[in-house]
């Protein structure tokens, strides 16, 4: 008998459960991103993570993990304040763009500028879930949303706001990228750019995040399919995959 | 022991430290910046975090993540910071986690000004945030008290795991005086919830999410036989000429303070009046205050607002004794004088009328 070699299994990371969300959600792809490279770097003893208000606020039904619930858009300060006093931990953020890019705006400036030694996964799918589709401030221009129902006007309800770039332009920022999980190559990219994340905070040098584009096909009203041509035809124009910000110790990690 | 001559805020903070707080997250206000400016420089010194946040509220969510982290953690501000903070405290309460917040209070509402008021008492005592909780709070009357009071805040927030609040005025925070620095022997307990990693056993979640009606019931259930435990073992007041008292005060903090120094000069006047000052705002110190309904012939409650705890002190009196109030606004901190005015009108109407008919 030749002998069994194991080739996929569920990331240790990771509970052995079914999740609430939608079909053709990036979410659960995220989940075992996050996962698969938390188990790699050997990591999960000693990694606390902190779920958003939003379709992820379950995040610690679905990863193995010691893992705090945050109030709306505040995970950057909760993680501030657990890296700070147990500096040994390894902490992130699982936020939304209604969480991060709207409500938690101070908090995700701040922490990037402090250069605060966290990790920070930042779930961009245009539009606030768990609410029901209305506008977030990544809505594109034009986007219809149950609060924007004619199309997003920029002329009443401004741009969408460029997270990556916006915290790129921060001086204590060590590592901000964007990515997307729409096809294979995409996802390993995605995977990749999440490790450097994480070994960015290992390595002590700053304030890490990867943006991730991502679809909300429920909340869009299309079928899974439909939703990953969407994005890839509407969201990656705006919002271009990237490195906005890898500083020269980060590089010298890849 | 030799005593030292401390601000209220800086004395706040050094009794903080002594207490063995790990993590002070703070934003500057007046009437209270001296508390965050001394611990801008002694907890780098000891090896503690200390961060300036960039709002209140991402203040009270750094004390948030260091409490879920295990440690001692607070935080400290004035009127409209620390309503900026209530979100945060709700998170706290509704997590079951241990914080202390410092309430410096100034004049209100709105941005109001920096003299020293009372007017936060429904605020602090009545919940402050969203949903049904109540954070302990104690109110200091003197910069040795506010001390003593700010260890046992950490002490009492650990034991319960709910947040604690010391409730001082712009005068408590602002005032020097003599004090006798405490030596601390306090340890945290263990803390099993922690989120430390889950290194050797299951992971821990810190939570305050329950999204059906029925495991949310049972949590608030649990919270709240909490909170009557609180209720029955840690009311505290100090009493100041009671002995005989028919006009019996009701103050706290500062207003207790001048009080006390009117009771002195309206007994030389040979007015039966004396002071109950509460500590424990909640749980309010109900025992203690009711069993003087019988012996009393008025309570007069004496507040910096315009009249918060007198609700509280009309619960108690139950119709039982008439209860009477007094207040200033603005951020006027009462003169004896006033006091003793008010103590004489009180005597004309309860004591010496009594007397004659």
């Amino acid at each position: 008998m030749p002998e069994g070699k194991v080739v996929f299994a569920k990331p240790e990371a990771l509970e052995a459960t079914s999740t609430h969300y939608c079909p053709g959600c990036s979410h659960g792809i995220v989940h075992r991103l996050i996962a698969e490279v938390i188990d790699e770097l050997g990591i999960r003893e000693k990694t606390v993570g902190i779920a958003p208000v939003g379709c992820a606020v379950l995040a610690y039904h679905y990863f193995d993990l010691d893992m705090a619930e945050a109030a709306h858009g505040r995970a950057p300060a909760v993680a501030t304040g657990i890296k700070r006093v147990m500096p040994e931990t390894v902490v992130f953020t699982y936020q939304g763009d209604g969480d991060l890019a709207a409500i938690g705006t101070a908090e995700i400036v701040h922490a990037a500028n402090r250069g605060e030694n966290i990790t920070v996964i930042f779930v961009n799918n245009a539009v606030f879930g768990m609410t029901g589709g209305q506008m977030a401030p990544t809505t594109l221009p034009g986007q219809v949303t149950t609060s924007t129902p004619t199309g997003r006007d920029v002329k009443v309800a401004g741009y969408p706001l460029k997270v990556a770039e916006l915290l790129a332009q921060t001086t204590g920022a060590a590592y901000v990228v964007r990515r997307t999980v729409t096809q294979p190559k995409y996802i390993r990219s995605c995977k990749k750019a999440i490790k450097i994340a994480f070994q960015t905070q290992l390595a002590g040098l700053g304030f890490s995040l990867v943006e991730i584009l991502s679809t909300c096909s429920t909340n869009w009203g299309m079928s899974p399919i439909e939703a990953l041509k969407w994005l890839e035809d509407n969201m990656i124009p705006y919002y271009p995959l990237g490195d906005y910000k890898v500083i020269d110790e980060v590089k010298a990690l890849e | 022991m030799a005593k030292v001559l401390m601000k209220g805020n800086e004395a706040i903070a050094e009794a903080a430290i002594r207490a063995g707080c790990d993590g002070y997250f703070g934003y500057p206000i007046t009437p209270q910046t001296e508390l965050l400016e001394y611990m801008s420089k002694r907890m780098p010194e000891l090896g503690r975090a200390f961060v300036q946040g960039e709002s209140e509220i991402a203040s009270i969510n750094m004390v948030l993540g260091a409490a879920a982290a295990g440690k001692r953690a607070m935080t400290s501000s004035s009127s409209p910071g620390i309503s900026l903070k209530q979100e945060g405290i709700s998170y706290l309460a509704g997590n079951e986690l241990p914080a202390v917040i410092v309430n410096i209070m100034r004049g209100g509402p709105g941005l109001g000004n920096v003299q020293p008021t009372q007017s936060d008492y429904f605020q602090a005592t009545k919940g402050g945030g969203h949903g049904d909780y109540f954070p302990i709070v104690l109110a200091p009357s003197s910069v040795q008290e506010a001390m003593d009071l700010t260890i046992l805040a950490f002490e009492l927030a650990d034991k319960y795991r709910n947040p604690a609040m010391i409730l001082g005025d712009g005068c408590i925070g602002q005032i020097m005086e003599p004090v006798e620095l405490p030596e601390v022997d306090t340890k945290p307990p263990a803390k099993p919830w922690a989120l430390t990693g889950c290194k050797g056993r299951k992971k821990n979640v810190i939570r305050s999410l329950y999204l059906l009606a029925g495991p949310l019931e049972a949590r608030n259930i649990i919270l709240q036989k909490k909170y009557r435990e609180i209720e029955a073992h840690e009311q505290r007041h100090a009493e100041f000429l009671l002995d005989g008292a028919e006009i019996v005060i009701v103050a706290y903090g500062t207003a207790g303070r001048v009080a006390q120094t009117a009771i002195t000069k309206a007994r030389d006047e040979g007015i039966p009046v004396g002071l109950f000052r509460p500590i424990t705002l909640y749980p309010y110190p109900k025992k203690a205050l009711s069993a003087l309904i019988d012996t009393a012939k008025v309570f007069l409650v004496l507040e910096m607002s315009a009249g918060q705890m007198v609700e509280d002190v009309q619960l108690v009196a139950k119709g039982g004794v008439p209860v009477e109030f007094k207040g200033w606004l603005g951020g006027r901190v009462p003169a004896p004088t006033e006091v003793i005015e008010k103590i004489r009108e009180m005597a004309d109407k309860y004591v010496r009328s009594a007397q004659a008919s």
